[in-house]
């Protein structure tokens, strides 16, 4: 009996930890569902507010309209209807505060409820109008007719530059330039970051002693160690004046600041990735080279560094990933100006930046909220693709030592 | 015989040349790291006093102290931690005890590099769609610390199943020719020596969790509130968001900047004093360990 127990209390344990060793990869199908989910559903929703509807005369043609176009219509590019295929007849603006310039106060009642009625006459009487309303006036007996606006497109949403995710009446949901922003300000930092990182590796693994080298080591870690937060605050009070002052720019706050301050981050990712490859290099290959003639700067870069070479890709592609992926610290420098980069030298705004910046003001379920899941889900995928592959490059690794 | 010498001597100039620059730009690392430190212990140095560190903040965060933001710190750390060592521990013994070479091992593994590499805005999105939102804690300290629980797991897995594979199979078979089961043997024999790093990776995820904003972001994370919490579900200030706020939209960002200089240093303490206590831990528990 007695053993009985004590088998049954080792199973149970047993399970336990198998229990538990499943918690990542269930972490990882949960974000995946909700992430996926929620950022998805974006694709299913036309771009126009929930609880908002647009409307037209019955008896004008047009059935389609694009969100470019109804955002067109609104800002007063578009003013003929002939331009979205239907007759030629000027266009008449209407939302939901224009209505004091039709009625007076007391028509609208009291308690503003005559206000559907008022609005359902207006858009019948007028043949050239189209209005902004909200959803619960065009419910029976409404004399206009409601026009649904395609679904936000996922081909446009990936290749449109223009960002505003809030615009009414349509939401203008264009990613381009955000990915573009994070792509150039994490490219400049791995630019920065991997010859600095690289020389400091080698000089790591091969040159120093082992004295320094255990000074040097804490103080990577360190570095490591550093709170993005704290990295960003830096940024904002030391590197943004002075990209400000050495350039002359009405702002500092630029593309530029963000790759230094990630360059700085992504260091100890590259110099310690890098210093473990270039330490698997067997001895009897370096002998050799020394063997035959070559000093030890030869030896380095010609069997070193050659020998070593997938590793330091791989810490590279994940620096790059680090650097795509950190938010704080590119938030408080980037100047968060979502518009397609030229230059390092102009304010940029990145994904993750987008997304710590404007979630905290978007309704949730909302599509607002709908779009910044999406482009969690971006952020994602890449993050994903960086570590596949560099799983995929120390495996290789590892089958070539054997 | 001009020709080989004369090679010889380029050979050796560019050697110079090479071994030098790397040296530099070594300290060239070394030197960001210290103008980092330097520039916020200097200016944050003057501004932490016992009030500082005690005291509620005031008139719109550019006076008074940050008491509230490092209790709600240090709560967010304890949270996590409850959350995540026992099972980071639990799973790495799995890991690495009871499963083989195997393609389940292989599996688990790469999920959990996969997890530590995505990033914690992401984190931050999931934890407010699944515990504020889904499982309805609100924003509260249970959410951000479960939110902060995940992303340190992989860290926690990992320096885990580092401890334990440093400890050599001698002592586990020791252990199985003494006539104790496996599991005895990981609980008298393999965890014991293995505790030192353990607990150091520990350490080193406190360092962690303890920087971290964007999770924090939308899980708990309050922009102002100048009492303490009272349980699990309330809604906290913390370190590092305070510093983001006060330095980049508190009231006034002129005026708060010396509190922005003081809640920077008091994050870098924890991340120094984080730093020296798993080393000294490592080197002196792995001293005893060895003399046993």
């Amino acid at each position: 009996m007695k053993y009985f127990i004590k088998k049954l209390t080792e199973k149970f344990i047993e399970g336990a930890l198998f229990l538990s060793s499943t918690v990542t990869t269930l972490t990882i199908i949960l974000i995946v569902f909700f992430l996926f989910r929620e950022g998805f559903s974006l694709f299913k929703h036309s771009p126009v507010e929930d609880g908002f509807v647009i409307a037209v005369n019955k008896g004008n043609p047009v059935d389609k309209i694009t969100g470019p176009q109804i955002m067109d219509i609104f800002d007063q590019e578009i003013t003929n209807w002939e331009k979205v295929g239907g007759a030629n007849d000027s266009i008449i603006l209407f939302r939901i505060d224009n209505i004091s310039d039709y009625y007076t106060e007391a028509q609208l009642g009291d308690s503003f409820q005559y206000v559907p009625q008022l609005i359902s006459r207006l858009i019948d009487s007028i043949p050239g109008m189209v209005a902004f309303i909200p959803a619960t006036y065009a419910v029976d007996g409404f004399k206009g007719r409601v026009i649904e606006l395609p679904n936000v497109s996922m081909k446009k949403f990936f290749t449109e530059k223009e960002w505003y995710p809030t615009a009414q009446p349509a939401a203008q949901m264009g990613v381009l330039a955000l990915i573009m922003g994070t792509l150039w300000v994490s490219l400049g930092a791995i630019l920065l970051a991997l010859p600095l990182g690289l020389a400091t590796a080698i000089y790591m693994a091969e040159i120093a002693n082992e004295k320094t080298r255990r000074v040097l080591k804490p103080l990577i870690e360190l570095l490591a160690g550093i709170p993005s937060v704290v990295y960003g605050f830096f940024g904002l009070v030391i590197i943004v004046p002075l990209i400000q002052k050495v350039f002359e720019l009405p702002v500092g706050e630029t593309g530029l600041a963000g790759s230094i301050i990630l360059a700085i981050m992504a260091l100890p990712t590259i110099i310690t990735i890098s210093e473990d490859a270039l330490r698997t290099t067997p001895r009897a290959m370096k002998e050799a080279s020394l063997a035959l003639g070559a000093n030890k700067w030869q030896t380095i870069s010609r069997v070193t560094v050659p020998y070593a070479a997938s590793g330091i890709s791989a810490a590279a592609i994940l620096g790059m990933g680090r650097a795509i992926g950190e938010t704080m610290a590119v938030l408080m420098v980037t100047g968060n100006a979502a518009v397609m980069p030229h230059t390092l030298l102009e304010p940029v705004r990145t994904i993750p930046a987008t997304i710590a910046a404007e979630l905290g003001e978007a309704t949730q379920g909302g599509l607002h909220f709908k779009a910044l899941f999406a482009l969690g889900c971006i952020l994602f995928i890449i993050t994903m693709v960086v570590n596949l592959t560099v799983e995929y490059i120390s495996s290789k690794r590892k089958l070539t030592k054997r | 015989m001009d020709w080989p010498k004369k090679s010889e001597r380029n050979k050796n100039l560019k050697q110079i040349i090479a071994f030098t620059s790397f040296k530099l730009l070594s300290y060239a690392v070394v030197m960001i790291l210290f103008l980092i430190l330097a520039q916020i212990v200097f200016k944050g140095f003057s501004v932490i006093s016992w009030e500082f560190l005690t005291a509620m903040p005031e008139d719109g965060m550019t006076k008074g102290g940050i008491f509230p933001a490092i209790v709600g710190t240090f709560y967010l750390v304890l949270g996590s931690m409850i959350f995540a060592f026992p099972i980071g521990v639990l799973s790495a013994i799995y890991i690495n005890e009871y499963t083989k070479d195997s393609f389940y091992k292989r599996f688990i593994k790469l999920m959990t590099n996969s997890l530590a590499g995505i990033p914690s805005i992401v984190f931050g999105l999931f934890g407010m769609t699944l515990f504020v939102n889904t499982l309805g804690f609100g924003d509260s300290i249970l959410a951000g610390s479960l939110t902060l629980g995940l992303l340190t797991l992989p860290v926690v897995i990992r320096t885990t199943e580092e401890a334990l594979k440093s400890v050599d199979d001698s002592f586990r078979h020791g252990g199985y020719a003494l006539g104790a089961t496996k599991l005895q043997t990981i609980r008298r024999v393999v965890l014991p020596i293995a505790f030192p790093n353990i607990i150091t990776g520990l350490i080193l995820s406190i360092g962690r969790v303890s920087g971290e904003t964007a999770p924090i972001l939308f899980t708990v994370a309050a922009y102002f509130l100048p009492k303490l919490p009272s349980g699990i579900f309330d809604q906290v200030m913390a370190l590092p968001y305070h510093l983001y706020v006060i330095s980049t939209s508190g009231t006034n960002v002129a005026e708060s900047q010396p509190i922005a200089y003081g809640t920077a240093l008091v994050l870098i303490m924890i991340v120094l004093l984080v730093n020296i206590a798993a080393n000294t831990l490592r080197r002196y528990l792995g001293k005893k360990v060895k003399m046993n």
